[in-house]
């Protein structure tokens, strides 16, 4: 870095009883340090058990020299050398020092431990069972404390209930908008190109109105509510559980559940039936949009067809999807942020897994919720 | 013949319109252990920001061997702050990498040099603070004391010519921090650096300093600096000696 530093060197000089050892220019990290190798490949080859250090010709020094002094010093007590250290400035002295002032604990250091195949999938099977046991253990905590909120015995705080409900539920609305008029949209074009071919274009009515009452509301909504919401509670309360905040309140006798998790559940349930039937509305409106515009239909058929592909039982097995979604997402963020790790990086961790277990809690509950809805013949 | 290293000049901190403290004006230097002492919420470690670069002064100027740190540009002042070491409050260590990962941080990105010296200059920075072979754990699996340490290491892995320690013996026993104390006076000694302490622990202040500046809350503004040791025995505020005798000060009689 600095032009006018000097080259640092080192030089062995072996005499009849000891070794002079030079330490010649600038021995600072940001100039290129000698290769020092050459030293104890020489000392391991002499019967010489002494050396002298010579520092005349030293100018600037820092870590860059004490890393050298230290593994000088370890070599000389390994291998019974003595070496005199007195030439060297008072600070690397004193450094030289502390740096061994502090032995290292026996057993600190950690040891890379090799696993063959085997116990690598006996673990893996082990931490399965263990982490399917606390998700049990967590839905089991869950059901008690719904048993204490149905009961009015739950420890917690009606106006985070309502702040959540703010949060997860109203203002959620403009992206549910968004996503939904669009996604009706889509329907609409799907299937009005297709339809039309057949003469049949007034059954894209049909098409979106069962397509978004019965599955794409709830599921949208449902994608929606896994990456705001549950990424959201998934970081509280990683983030509380780094500060130890969940500590505190189990140590004030406050159930950490009923306290946190209750209401983010309770919120969840609660908007996400009501976000679907908003999210069915403007998906319907986005199907009416494209339709008008692509297809000789009035408004008044189109109401008309809608109005009786759908019924109230089809309405209620969406909603029921919905609900579940909630329970889903909330659950899946809720544990997530409270089995967090305890750092950082965790919380981060916790969040996407959050996000993605979410996710895949709804697409497989939905293929599940299908197959009975069909056997029912609902 | 002390050379002065750091000025602070007719400094005056706010947040908005909020003024902390106005008026500071002091000197440290080469060498002085500085103390920044005062009664809780007087502005300590506001002070301390301002000093290391994280706040801008609202009037006033902070010199570092005469030159101006925050009319300087920023990459002026980027250059200027890697010759400091700071060591936060609780360590403010990154959880997401192992103590010699934090070490060596700095080292990766202001020098060249290869891999293997930086394990061995991490090596040695952690074992000045007391902690050879803790290379690879991460700070959530060490003790408060020893993650201050490790803030330590962090703080001198560059060979910093100032070392700013914020509260360095809150939260540790008094052993641990008598400990920190000597090791933070040795590394003054062999580094040769100068210290700057955030601290109002008196047992602290009057192993370390031979420095100090007595930030008031009430005034909103410095009330002396000087030797704490000496303004214990001697100062003319009462207000500063009650401080340093914990309260239990008799006006002077001379």
């Amino acid at each position: 870095m600095n032009s006018s530093a000097q080259t640092a060197e080192i030089r062995l000089q072996e005499t009849q009883r000891f070794f002079d050892l030079h330490l010649l220019g600038d021995w600072v990290i940001d100039n290129q340090l000698p290769d020092t190798e050459f030293v104890f490949e020489k000392l391991a080859d002499s019967k010489n058990k002494e050396i002298e250090i010579n520092t005349k010709a030293l100018s600037n020094w820092d870590s860059g020299l004490i890393t050298f002094l230290v593994k000088l010093r370890k070599y000389a007590d390994r291998e019974k050398v003595k070496v005199n250290y007195t030439n060297l400035p008072e600070g690397a002295q004193r450094l030289l020092n502390l740096a061994f002032a502090v032995e290292e604990r026996e057993g600190a250091r950690k040891q890379v431990k090799k696993v063959n195949i085997f116990t690598r999938a006996g673990n893996g099977f082990l931490n399965t069972l263990i982490r399917s046991k606390s998700l049990l253990t967590f839905l089991g905590e869950i059901t008690q404390s719904f048993g204490r909120f149905f009961t009015g015995r739950a420890n917690y705080q009606r106006s985070d209930l309502w702040v959540t409900i703010q949060e997860t539920g109203v203002e959620a609305f403009p992206i549910v908008s968004l996503i939904s008029f669009l996604v009706g949209a889509i329907l609409a074009f799907v299937g009005a190109v297709q339809l039309v071919q057949f003469g049949a274009g007034i059954y894209v009515a049909d098409l979106v109105a069962i397509g978004v009452v019965r599955e794409m509301g709830a599921i949208m909504v449902g994608i929606i509510m896994a990456g705001r919401t549950g990424a959201a509670f998934a970081a509280q309360l990683g983030t509380m559980k780094v500060n130890e905040e969940i500590d505190a309140l189990t140590t004030m006798g406050i159930d950490p559940i009923d306290f946190l998790v209750l209401p983010k559940l309770l919120a969840l349930v609660l908007m996400m039936p009501l976000l679907s039937i908003y999210a069915n509305l403007l998906g319907i409106l986005g199907g009416a949009s494209v339709s008008l515009t692509l297809l000789d239909v009035s408004v008044y058929q189109y109401m008309v067809q809608t109005i009786q592909s759908v019924d109230l039982v089809d309405l209620a097995g969406g909603l029921f999807k919905a609900t579940i979604y909630g329970i889903l997402v909330a659950v899946a963020g809720c544990r997530c942020g409270i089995e967090c790790g305890n750092s950082a990086a965790a919380v981060g961790l916790a969040t996407t897994a959050a996000v993605v277990s979410g996710i895949v809690a709804i697409v497989i509950s939905n293929a599940i919720m299908n197959v009975i809805y069909t056997t029912l013949g609902i | 013949m002390p050379e002065p290293h750091i000025t602070v000049e007719n400094l005056t901190m706010a947040y908005g319109d909020f003024v902390i403290q106005r008026d500071l004006d002091f000197t440290i230097n080469h060498g002085d252990v500085f103390v920044i002492m005062g009664g809780s919420g007087c502005g300590k470690s506001t002070l301390l920001k301002i000093m290391i670069g994280l706040k801008a002064p609202t009037v006033g100027n902070v010199f570092y061997e005469g030159k101006n740190f925050w009319s300087a540009s920023d990459s002026e002042r980027e250059q200027m702050s890697r010759k400091f070491g700071v060591l936060f409050q609780s360590g403010a260590l990154w959880s997401s990498m192992t103590l010699a990962e934090n070490v060596a941080l700095a080292l990766k990105q202001y020098t060249d040099l290869p891999a293997k010296e930086i394990a061995e200059l991490c090596s040695l920075k952690l074992a000045l603070v007391g902690l050879a072979g803790f290379e690879d754990y991460y700070p959530n699996e060490i003790s408060g004391g020893m993650k201050k340490r490790a803030g330590l290491a962090r703080a001198i892995a560059m060979d910093p010519e100032i070392l700013f320690f914020d509260e360095p013996s809150a939260g540790l026993d008094p052993l641990s921090s008598r400990l920190l104390d000597n090791l933070i006076l040795e590394l003054r000694d062999s580094l040769g650096a100068t210290v700057v302490v955030v601290t109002h622990e008196l047992a602290s202040i009057f192993a370390i300093a031979n420095n100090s500046v007595f930030l008031d809350p009430d005034t909103k503004t410095m009330l002396a600096t000087a030797d704490p040791k000496y303004l214990r025995d001697h100062s003319e505020d009462f207000r500063v000696r009650n401080f340093l005798l914990r309260g239990e000060a008799s006006p002077l009689n001379d």
